[in-house]
């Protein structure tokens, strides 16, 4: 029984790999695991290499010579800052993306009708894929002197409030644009749809029987939460928060264009590889965040997220 | 608010619902912003509605450089990630083998890790190998992103595809490229478009790795972050934002339909 | 005779696991064939090294006279019913049933008539155009058949095929095919695990069991004349006595079998072989009675029709009661 449709040729190939599955497999995978391997793996690789050059502060050049000075100077004050800033940052914008991405989620799940929770689905993915630099954009237009935020506590008479909201020590600053409030708003703002979209589908995964089962047994609507429903989503929770977590902590360009001075990892990261030059630093930089996502990757895996995923 | 079953009660507590929608509108009120101001201008005291920031903008030559340019790029990174992020998926989604897991991972990196990482990592990779970033540099960072999009769509696709499709396919007289060709790609058909559609829409829109790896070339994310120190262009900006907005906004709901009907399509026989 | 399907030794192991251990089959052209055995058995496995899906880890497997051992399917003149029908979802019926012909490369409308030809013959002329999805169970098993048929293959492989089709529908079709299968005159070889399915269609059958065949027999021979305790149990409901109870009731230990249907209460003049026991459970079966009575450490079942005896008229639970059996009716099993 022999098709006439297929070359000879290529007949022969085709009945070889249908006997050899495993090498058919390896074809398959060759060209992916060449380029990932190559060009991905290869340059991280390269760049952890260059952490360990030397950086010449005087001739401002980098040099062959292996050295662990990089790393020892992550500890100094002024980069321990640096560190501390970006971590409580992006720890700030966890909480609030959970605390606020969670009532949307619960209601979308729970009380959603068919059409409602479609709406809410695309209502909160459509912001998701906006473009980041777009809603940047927006942000600092809103939050600038001209912009829409003043002029409302303007008219509201709330100008005051305002004033003395931006006194205070750690989240105030100059203009609304550049204080600390004014990048934890952006911050949680871009990052909220990574956190809502876990908690959905976590939510989502909760049997409505085990809520009947916990009402029948006589707990109240509070308890059932404490007791039975939170505990089932949180793993959805910090499966959001792998996001908002890691995205805070690398991101370079927020921090450039909204808030005070003052470095973080990511920007810390782009000034010295860029005007100043100095690879080694900024790659040896690096390896804190990929060191400190590791290690709430493993906490949240702890946690059950993984199957939040 | 006494807890009833959802089947028995619609009613959900107002508070609830407000802070929902409250959250909502907190979400979309800088897009709907953005739109508002495409169209607005201002003369002295009054505003008006006016389409005159469009003309203005698609009279820039920079502008239309780097749509056209961000156009390419992602037609491109799509091309390759689509070929490449079907291979992985034909590959792994059925055996378990050694190593399968650490391949997985292998593919998510990209996404899971900090842009500026990957984008660093790429460029000290390109001064390394002293090739200049350009066109194809972006292309290359882009796809290996993309992929991930695809991969997902499609190993999910080829889950719920039964095996014993191919199977018979091969038991009526069809090899294994007539298999493909006539059986499992138009199975594949959805997920395939669904996934580059997706694709498409993040690398038109990328702005943190494509900072690295574009050395001169602009691409309309980038156009926009220069854009930034200008605050007299802000008209044009404004539009060029919308723009960006809807070229990625359509794809996604795209794709969001298309994946959504082929859960409701009976993809087995049975 | 010619030989159709011949198994040489066959074995297929993933592993540890031997799914096909040592296998040796002839099937004859024109044969109506049934593997039966519960799942895991093998059955399915050895149909589908036949079909080409799976190939042997050793031995040989020949499809009229022809060395198929290393050959794929599609190069195999076998065709196959599947359990899931796997019917092509994004094709119309008739493209489903001529897709083996347009694939070997047969003109269009030859490929359409033939098609058309196949969906009569399973009574399905007007639902052509339809998907998959828009037919049901049944008839969705027939474009399965009528796709497999169009091509006229030599040996038609079935695999479970009406395992999901309720009673009524499955006897009916249980009837078709054995028509279908006089009709056509080509080589049936038929998966189970339903041993009436196989009993009522079949020539012949093979009783599988953990990779192994215990016993290749006609249907009758296989229900009156079991070879090991597993075909004595597994075709039909049997009685197996062994042990001590064996012992004590033929002088040996070796084990024996005898259907509940040939237990009687009588004792007539042929009915040479007699034991006491104690009724523990009576149940209502419509057209009989089955009834178990415990002797010893074991438990017989028989069965007594309700047409020849009223509810008054059966034994009662707990009470003793006399069984009597013809010793030509034993079987004598091997294991």
């Amino acid at each position: 029984m022999q098709s006439v449709i297929s070359n000879p040729a290529l007949r022969l190939f085709s009945n070889t790999l249908y006997r050899k599955n495993n090498l058919f497999l390896f074809l398959l995978l060759t060209p992916p695991l060449l380029w990932f391997g190559v060009v991905y793996l290869g340059s991280l690789f390269a760049l952890l290499w260059q952490s360990f050059y030397t950086f010449d502060d005087f001739s401002m050049a980098v040099t062959n010579d292996l050295t662990l000075a990089n790393y020892r100077v992550l500890f100094d004050s002024t980069n321990l800052d640096i560190i501390l800033r970006t971590l409580t940052m992006a720890v700030a914008v966890t909480v609030a993306c959970a605390c606020i991405g969670f009532p949307i989620a619960y209601y979308m799940t729970r009380y959603g009708s068919v059409r409602e929770k479609g709406f809410f689905y695309i209502a909160v993915m459509l912001p998701m894929w906006a473009s980041y630099i777009v809603k940047t954009y927006a942000w600092t237009v809103i939050l600038s002197q001209e912009g829409i935020l003043y002029f409302i506590f303007k008219n509201l008479g709330l100008t005051g409030a305002l004033e003395s909201l931006l006194q205070l020590p750690i989240i105030g600053g100059n203009t609304l644009a550049t204080s600390q409030l004014g990048r934890f708003i952006v911050f949680t703002y871009i990052w909220l749809p990574f956190m809502i979209l876990p908690i959905q589908a976590a939510l989502e995964r909760v049997p409505t029987n085990l809520l009947q089962a916990s009402a029948d047994l006589g707990a109240r609507p509070a308890q059932t939460f404490r007791k039975i429903l939170f505990p089932l989503v949180f793993p959805g929770v910090v499966a959001g928060s792998i996001f908002t977590f890691s995205l805070t902590l690398g991101d370079y360009i927020i921090p450039q264009l909204i808030g005070p001075s003052g470095l973080y990892i990511g920007t810390m990261v782009y000034t010295m590889q860029g005007s100043i030059g100095n690879m080694p630093l900024a790659a040896a930089f690096t390896v804190v965040p990929i060191i400190l996502i590791f290690l709430y990757l493993a906490l949240a895996k702890r946690a059950g997220a993984f199957n939040a995923l | 608010m006494r807890f009833k079953s959802k089947s028995q009660s619609e009613k959900s507590p107002i508070w609830l619902k407000t802070l929902a929608y409250s959250g909502l509108v907190f979400l979309h009120f800088p897009i709907v912003f953005i739109l508002i101001n495409a169209f607005v201008a201002h003369d002295g005291n009054s505003t008006y509605f006016t389409l005159k920031w469009f003309s203005a903008t698609l009279a820039r030559d920079d502008v239309i450089s780097a749509v056209l340019l961000s156009l390419k790029v992602a037609t491109a990174a799509t091309f390759l990630a689509l070929i490449m992020g079907t291979m992985a998926a034909a590959a792994l989604y059925r055996r378990n083998f050694f190593g399968k897991e650490a391949i997985t991972t292998m593919l998510i990196l990209p996404i899971a890790l900090p842009g500026i990482i990957t984008g660093i990592a790429l460029l000290s990779a390109m001064s390394m190998l002293n090739i200049e970033p350009g066109f194809w540099t972006i292309v290359v960072s882009h796809a290996t992103f993309c992929v991930v999009m695809i991969y997902n769509n499609v190993v999910a696709r080829f889950r719920r595809m039964p095996h014993s499709l191919v199977e018979a396919s091969m038991d009526l007289g069809a090899d294994g490229s007539t298999t493909f060709r006539r059986i499992i790609l138009p199975q594949l058909a959805t997920a395939l478009l669904a996934g580059g559609l997706l694709a498409f829409a993040l690398s038109f829109d990328e702005l943190i790795v494509t900072i690295f790896t574009a050395g001169h070339e602009v691409t309309l994310p980038i156009w926009l972050l220069n854009q930034l120190a200008r605050p007299r262009d802000a008209a044009i900006t404004n539009v060029v934002a919308m723009m960006v907005m809807l070229i990625t906004a359509l794809p996604i709901i795209a794709a969001y339909y298309l994946t959504r009907g082929t859960e409701t399509i009976a993809g087995s026989s049975k | 005779m010619t030989i159709a399907v011949e198994f040489t030794h066959v074995s297929r192991h993933y592993g540890n696991i031997k799914a096909v251990d040592d296998v040796t089959i002839s099937v004859a052209e024109g044969e109506f064939f049934s593997m039966l055995g519960p799942s895991g058995s093998g059955k399915t496995t050895c149909l589908r090294l036949i079909a080409g899906f799976e190939q042997p880890t050793s031995g040989s497997i020949k499809i009229f006279g022809f060395d198929a051992t290393n050959a794929p399917p599609y190069e195999r003149e076998v065709n196959t019913v599947f359990q899931d029908y796997a019917l092509f979802p994004h094709m119309n019926v008739l493209d489903n049933v001529a897709y083996g012909l347009i694939v070997k490369g047969v003109a269009k409308n030859e490929c359409i008539s033939r098609a058309e030809r196949a969906l009569e013959q399973v009574a399905l002329a007007d639902y052509g155009k339809r998907k998959p999805g828009e037919l049901s169970g049944g008839q969705r098993q027939r474009v399965a058949l009528a796709r497999a048929l169009v091509n006229k293959p030599r040996v038609l492989l079935l695999d479970e095929p009406l395992g999901a089709l309720d009673l009524k529908l499955r006897e009916q079709m249980q009837q078709e095919l054995k028509t279908l299968h006089k009709q056509l005159g080509i080589t049936f070889i038929y998966v189970t695990h339903d041993q009436s399915e196989a009993l009522s269609m079949s020539d012949r059958v093979a009783v599988f069991n953990n990779g192994r065949i215990e016993q290749v027999d006609s249907p009758r021979n296989l229900y009156m004349r079991p070879k090991t305790s597993f075909v004595a149990d597994f075709v039909g409901t049997s009685n197996i006595i062994s042990g001590d109870l064996a012992q004590q009731i033929t002088g040996s230990n070796q084990s024996f079998s005898i259907r509940p249907e040939h237990i009687s209460i009588d004792s007539e003049q042929e009915n040479t072989m007699k034991v006491t026991g104690q009724v523990v459970d009576i149940q209502y079966h419509g057209a009989n009675s089955k009834i178990e009575v415990k002797v010893g450490k074991q438990a017989l079942s028989m069965v007594l029709s309700n047409t020849e005896h009223t509810e008054a008229q059966l034994p009662k639970i707990g009470q003793s009661l006399v069984l009597y059996w013809p010793q030509s009716h034993m079987v004598m099993l091997e294991n």
